[in-house]
């Protein structure tokens, strides 16, 4: 596989580059792994390479059933940050944060992150005082982050309104290293490495049932024949239910869409990333000029990457008050995901009923700045067969032991 | 817009009318009962592709609590119903039969 550098893009630049090779193989899948994986999404090939860097295990195929990176991985308003208030929460996501720091040089594969910090505002006293604890929080779990003033709010972000009238901005919640990466690249960029290590990555491959012996795994039953494996991940987000239906036992999860926009591209207006959960919405603008903004989900289960449009009527009518520039910006796209929700809005990285699967899901609306240290937590407990540190907390029997991580409460983010 | 018939009024409502009420038939257990079951009242969900019934209330209407049957794949609604009721009407059943054949929801089918 061609390693990319500016040398690399010099010599192709003499030769009409015919000399780039594809970024990943597509092979035919074998009869035996000992690890299948199923979704090539982020988590599912963030996994699969950790799996080969961290613990030596590279006999190892991703199965997708469409195609790299197609569901929620590209689906996201790309924002990274860490900033939540439970220790496991931030124990974890700040370990995706901190391996986005240097993820594109330890892919060889520009992830594009930009830490062009992450404001959360504060546009109610409820907030003022859930963002300060939170900062309070973060200084205790190492996390940096910072309450600011609205004055500052103005100086980070000059097109914010911050005297209201309804929403006025009273403060914010400030993570500098927080930010953006280009979310396809990241798909890719995992893909590519999890190729480069004689790892199978395998689209338009769908699993249609899950076989078992004794109670521990055998392997799955594709469109494309059967596969055997002595460990199984189901790294599938939106349709863990439905994967966990074919496995043999039921989730706390329920899936509904998610909806995202963005507008027509203007001039640059805006270099930092701003959340206002108040009105549920948040917003920045993408290299290419596009106001990228994300709203609310839907109430119900839904399997159909639409979602309703009143949500996104909801959205911008708020951030409208906020973002007085917007309001003539025409829509250019809108697009829906299928979130996997759960009662408490924590993730689940847990081993199952079933003897050697392993299950990763219900990021819910909040999964792609986690996917480097979910896929380094997924990776650790396949390969030990048991959870390790980051994903201790994440076990699907907090559920039986009401040991919740509450996000969706405590720490005020966007759902 | 989703768009459910409020057995109640008898007009169709648009979704933004509407408040969703989660997963039907649920039977609620409380103190005494095993953790099995209350973490299944509690959490456990059917998160089907395909047949679901749900509750709905009449939010911005009568106020009343109902249920529906949908489709999460296509949203194709089967119909709704009054929420006095621990299952799904057979004859609702039965039209959810003739348009999806082999359909299956928890004992129901």
């Amino acid at each position: 596989m061609t390693r990319y550098s500016a040398f690399a893009v010099a010599r192709e630049a003499f030769r009409d580059h015919q000399g780039w090779t594809r970024a990943w193989a597509s092979p035919e899948p074998k009869r035996k792994y000992d690890v299948i994986i199923i979704g090539a999404g982020g988590h599912g090939l963030a996994t699969a390479y950790y799996l080969g860097k961290n613990h030596g295990i590279r006999n190892v195929a991703i199965l997708e059933k469409g195609w790299l990176g197609g569901g929620n991985t590209g689906r996201n308003t790309t924002i990274i940050r860490s900033n939540y208030l439970q220790d496991p929460s931030a124990a974890i996501y700040e370990k995706a944060r901190s391996l986005y720091e240097d993820l594109s040089q330890d892919l060889n594969y520009n992830v594009m992150f930009s830490p062009r910090g992450v404001m959360m505002l504060a546009q109610t006293e409820h907030e003022v005082r859930g963002y300060k604890r939170t900062a309070y929080a973060n200084a205790l779990q190492g996390v940096k982050t910072e309450f600011i003033s609205p004055a500052r709010v103005k100086e980070f972000c000059p097109i914010i309104e911050i005297r209201g009238p309804r929403y006025p901005v009273l403060g914010a919640l400030w993570q500098a290293r927080g930010g953006t990466a280009r979310h396809d690249a990241v798909a890719w960029g995992y893909a590519r490495k999890c190729s480069e290590m004689g790892m199978d990555v395998i689209q338009k491959c769908e699993v249609t049932g899950i076989r078992s012996d004794g109670g521990v795994v055998k392997g799955v039953t594709t469109n494309r024949g059967d596969i055997d494996c002595d460990k199984l991940g189901i790294v599938v987000a939106g349709h863990s239910g439905h994967v966990a239906d074919m496995a043999g036992f039921r989730l706390p999860i329920e899936s509904v869409a998610l909806q995202a926009l963005v507008s027509e591209p203007i001039k640059p207006c805006m270099d930092v990333v701003v959340m206002a959960n108040t009105v549920h919405g948040y917003m920045s603008q993408s290299d290419k000029g596009e106001m990228v903004i994300g709203g609310g989900a839907d109430g119900y289960n839904n399997y159909t990457q639409r979602g309703s449009f009143h949500h996104i009527e909801e959205t911008v009518r708020a951030l409208n008050e906020t973002f007085p520039i917007i309001s003539r910006l025409k829509m250019l796209r809108m697009w829906g995901g299928i979130v996997d929700m759960t009662g408490d809005r924590s993730p689940i990285i847990s081993p199952t009923p079933l003897g050697n699967c392993f299950i990763n899901c219900g990021w819910g609306t909040g999964g792609f700045k986690a996917i480097p240290g979910s896929g380094w937590a997924t990776a650790e407990m396949i390969a030990k067969g048991a959870s390790g540190p980051l994903a201790a907390e994440f076990g699907l029997d907090r559920f039986r032991e009401g040991r919740f991580i509450d996000e969706s409460v405590a720490a005020g983010v966007a759902h | 817009m989703l768009i459910l018939d409020c057995p109640y009024c008898g007009i169709a409502c648009d979704e933004t009318e509407l408040s969703p009420g989660g997963e039907a038939h649920l039977t609620r257990f409380g103190p005494g009962s095993s953790e099995d079951e209350f973490e299944g009242y509690l959490f456990m969900r059917e998160n089907p592709r395909g047949v679901h019934f749900e509750r709905w209330r009449h939010a911005h209407g009568c106020g009343k609590w109902f249920h529906a049957a949908r489709d999460t794949m296509t949203m194709e609604v089967f119909g709704t119903y009054p929420a006095q009721t621990t299952e799904p009407p057979a004859e609702l059943r039965k039209t959810i039969s003739e348009k999806r054949p082999g359909w299956s929801w928890r004992d129901f089918s």
